[in-house]
């Protein structure tokens, strides 16, 4: 059952829609994160539901009241943000204290209860010290316990590890997975990191230019995305253009050669598609002689190595493909390796294309460690 | 974008319009001011303009302050800027002596320094005594050390000196070679910015030169303003625009390196 | 363990610093020397030994007065300086303000600062002197005679209202980066936890910003302290001001003693030095702050 409910909220600023009809709904404990690049309207979303803003259009219904026209300060919410938030003439003990000050909580009361979040968050020791004097990670942390003192009914997080180290970005979003969970808080948490989004949501929403693309299971938005958008922005994707020979077969024709695969089945003959493959599901092997003129052949002409697998890629007439080898077995493959590229006909999603539509291109976004 | 409130506070308005009268009133009666012919004390005449203009002592004080600018300017160049260049590439440790000693003029102001410093060189020469190119140019050197050390200190700290340094060295650069060719051009807008702001300071400087009688221009305003009421409106106005051309200079010289304008002594 | 070279730098210190000898050597000749004559020979007497007489004369006429005056004016442009600068600071950098006003005004007061002196002095004579167009205004088109009141611009109100002029503008410079140093984010954190504008001032912008406005206030205090040329612009030298007396006894008024000349520079020194004193952590901390 609903217990936070956006619905069909517009926002305009000048003549950029920043909002274009967003629904979403969260059930009671659920973890939604919302992704996007830069600018795709995620935090304006956010900001709406918190009340900093209001929305030209739609509304927003907490536990069944609507509360769009509420002062963020009416509508307990906790929220948590991006940098800078910890109020700096006050400790990490009175920061966290603060929201129970103004409801007029009694001393004993809030000195228990700071207690129990500083702990909570793991910085028992740390009451006594000002937020300059607490690294990044420990000032989000006092943040989420500040946000979380006052027992609030959502839990809201604007991109609360971008600032911060790698290191410590996985770290701390493992403990705000399991604080969540451990106190069954409904949370909404806005990110542009898709791996970040993937690994500690319920659902995850894709948004675009002011849209939601795709909403669903981070196992289902990896497997399945429903757009070239969500594909593109999901993790890495092989994205070939080709068009259908034989709806029967499954035949596509991709840079000359013929492809069997699955998912294009019951296409119609002619029909421009996109072949969506993961590069983990590439296989290759060297070239021997002139090959199965059914397989994609190229030369290894880059490899980047990223820890336990290396990606390669692979370039070749009408081929142009990525694929990730585990490390020991890339070693085999060099540079300058002349190799035949298997797409396994089940492991590829297919998109139509129409004529007139353009590939969207992903605007660029420093990526997870490229801070 | 984050959303704006799109109305402007009323209170907001209250203070800007009373900070925009009190503000613009002085300048607009100087103006009046100069324009009221000396017979009828009314409305409206060139005349004391005309009288400015013609006045030997006007040029003469003015020439006499703007060459004592350029030589104040050119003696704080050549000590300030190997000084500082000095302390941030080889003994960072003296950074912090020097930002205290650019504090003491704020401690020991022009009135007070001026007595001291004509006690103390009296038996001079004459031609450092009695001339204002020497003892007088002396002290508004110091005068203009604070703002030209803390413009100077911002600009080197903008560029990396260590490396600019070693990188000009290991292409075979001398030191004189390395710091004209090299450091210099990069502390350029911070030297302006010191420059202007140094300039301003001896255009307006009185205190001093009232009290060791030197005829520089502020002290032929005052003579005017004494003596003379219409056309010190002419000459006042002349002397706002000599200081703000001055300090527009410096803010659209530090435009792009966030300079902020600052307060200069002894013209009050 | 294997350690990167590190620099040895007790020898090198030793040498390098000599490279600030010219530097130091200027600052000793027309600064320090001079600072030193002044505050040395308060204490002298004019028959040649030492004395503390002339310091301890501090407390009589004229000085007193003097003193009293200087105190007054600095403590209310100060206060009053601080107050306005500070609305009008806020004013312009509020949301909702357009950004140009911000700009301009700070550009403004970046010039108006700088506006001392003898030309301001003539400025105001010419607003609110006897035939100031504001005073002939008022007595014209509004039949007030603020003269025939018992205003008069040659006084110490007459120096207050000037001298305003350059220390609001001061403020504004001074405290428009701590005002800007209020992130937004602390407003609408307090407001998401449930404050209402008045309790997030009161608990976190007041305090945030009090050490600013403090170190603000202090140092328009002592701008206005060492103000000479102003004062002497509009009055000749006829209001009691400390700075003035000073040039009035050097200017050989009354010279029998050239040492209480010195005595009250000291003393002017010793106000200016307290001031400092104080300001510097009020800085420190502010700037803490404001990371």
């Amino acid at each position: 059952m609903a217990y936070l409910e956006l619905k069909g909220l517009e926002r305009d600023f000048g003549t950029v829609k920043a909002l274009d009809g967003i629904e979403i709904s969260l059930d009671q404990g659920e973890f939604l994160s919302l992704l996007g690049p830069s600018g795709c309207g995620k935090t304006t979303a956010l900001r709406l539901v918190a009340g900093f803003d209001r929305p030209d259009k739609g509304s927003i219904v907490v536990d069944g009241k609507d509360v769009t026209h509420v002062s963020p300060s009416k509508r307990d919410m906790g929220m948590v943000f991006q940098a800078y938030s910890l109020f700096p003439n006050m400790t990490a003990s009175q920061n966290v204290e603060f929201g129970l000050k103004i409801r007029g909580r009694h001393r004993g009361d809030r000195h228990k209860r700071v207690g129990e979040l500083l702990e909570l968050v793991g910085l028992a020791q740390a009451g006594d010290r000002y937020p300059h004097q607490l690294s990044g990670g420990m000032q989000q942390r006092v943040a989420l316990a500040r946000a979380l003192a006052i027992e609030p009914r959502v839990l809201l997080l604007d991109e609360p590890l971008s600032a911060l180290d790698a290191k410590v970005r996985l770290q701390l979003r493992e403990e705000i997975r399991r604080i969540q969970l451990e106190l069954g808080i409904t949370t909404l948490y806005v990110t542009h990191d898709q791996e970040e989004a993937l690994s500690i949501s319920d659902h995850v929403a894709v948004m675009y230019s002011g849209r939601i693309e795709q909403m669903g299971s981070p196992a289902e938005m990896y497997s399945s995305p429903a757009t070239p958008f969500v594909a593109e922005f999901i993790g890495t994707m092989n994205r070939l253009e080709a068009t259908v020979l034989d709806g029967g077969t499954g035949a596509v024709e991709y840079g000359g050669v013929t492809l069997t695969v699955n998912a294009a089945r019951d296409r119609a003959r002619g029909s421009r598609v996109l072949v969506l493959v993961r590069p983990e599901t590439v296989e290759l092997v060297p070239a021997n002689g002139d090959g199965d003129p059914n397989t994609l052949v190229g030369d290894v002409v880059t490899q980047t190595f990223l820890g336990p697998v290396t990606r390669l890629k692979v370039l070749g007439p009408g081929t142009d493909l990525i694929a990730d080898v585990a490390t020991a077995k890339a070693a085999t493959l060099p540079v300058g390796t002349r190799v035949t590229a298997t797409v396994p006909a089940e492991g590829a999603r297919l998109l139509e294309l129409s004529d007139e539509e353009p590939l969207p291109s992903i605007p660029e976004e420093p990526g997870p460690s490229g801070q | 974008m984050m959303a704006r409130l799109r109305r402007i506070a009323p209170s907001a308005y209250i203070w800007l319009f009373l900070a925009a009268v009190y503000f613009v009133l002085p300048l607009l009666a100087t103006f009046l001011f100069s324009l009221r012919s000396n017979q009828t004390g009314k409305c409206c005449t060139l005349h004391s303009y005309g009288w400015v203009i013609h006045n030997g002592d006007f040029w003469h004080t003015l020439k006499i302050s703007f060459v004592l600018a350029l030589e104040t300017i050119v003696i704080c160049l050549v000590l300030f800027v190997p000084t500082v260049y000095w302390v941030h590439l080889k003994v960072p440790r003296l950074r912090p002596v020097i930002a205290f000693i650019a504090l003491v003029p704020f401690v020991v102001p022009p009135i007070v320094m001026v007595i001291g410093l004509l006690n103390v060189y009296r038996g001079t020469p004459a031609w450092f005594y009695d001339k204002p190119w020497g003892i007088l140019c002396a002290v508004y050197v110091i005068l203009a050390f604070p703002y030209m050390f803390f413009a100077l200190d911002a600009g080197f700290r903008s560029i990396d000196v260590h490396t600019l340094t070693e990188a000009s060295q290991s292409l075979g650069a001398s030191w004189p070679t390395t710091l004209f060719k090299v450091i210099l051009p990069n502390i350029r807008v911070a030297a302006l910015a010191g420059s202007f702001l140094a300039l301003a300071i001896v255009m307006g400087e009185f205190t001093i030169a009232n009290l060791a009688q030197f005829h520089t221009f502020p002290i032929f305003l005052q003579y005017v303003n004494e003596t003379q009421a219409y056309p010190a409106g002419a000459v006042t106005l002349m002397s706002f625009g000599i200081t703000w051309a001055a300090m527009l200079s410096l803010l659209f010289v530090g435009r792009g390196r966030g300079a902020r304008p600052t307060l200069i002594a002894g013209g009050r | 363990m294997f350690r990167p070279d590190v620099k040895s730098g007790r020898s090198r210190l030793s040498l390098a610093w000599i490279g600030a000898l010219p530097f130091f050597a200027y600052t000793l000749l027309f600064l320090f020397l001079p600072a030193g004559e002044v505050l040395v020979g308060a204490f002298k007497s004019v028959h040649g030994g030492w004395t503390l007489s002339n310091v301890t004369g501090l407390r009589h006429e004229p000085y007193y007065t003097a003193f009293k005056t200087s105190i007054e004016v600095s403590l209310v442009t100060a206060v009053i300086g601080g107050i306005a600068g500070f609305g009008i600071a806020y004013a312009a950098i509020r949301e909702g303000t357009p950004r140009w006003v911000r700009s301009g005004l700070t550009t403004f007061s970046g010039v108006a600062a700088n506006f001392g002196g003898i030309p301001l002095a003539f400025a105001f004579i010419a607003t609110l002197g006897t035939i100031g167009i504001a005073t002939q205004f008022m007595k014209n088109q509004l039949h007030i005679d603020i003269y025939g009141n018992g205003f008069t611009l040659f006084s110490k109100t007459g120096v207050e209202i000037v001298y305003l002029y350059f220390q609001i503008p001061l403020m504004i410079l001074v405290i428009a980066p701590a005002i800007d140093g209020l992130k937004r984010e602390w407003r609408e954190a307090a407001s998401n936890l449930g404050a209402s504008p008045f309790q997030f001032w009161r608990y976190v912008g007041v305090p945030v910003l009090m050490p600013s406005m403090l170190g603000a206030v202090i140092l328009l205090f002592g701008n206005s302290f060492a103000a000479y040329a102003t004062a002497y612009g509009l009055t000749s030298g006829a209001v009691s001001l400390v700075p003035i007396l000073i040039g009035a006894y050097y200017s050989g008024n009354v010279l029998d003693n050239p040492h209480l000349a010195q005595a009250m520079a000291f003393g002017m020194f010793l106000v200016l030095a307290v001031m400092m004193v104080a300001y510097i952590p009020l800085q420190r901390r502010s700037a803490r702050w404001s990371k």
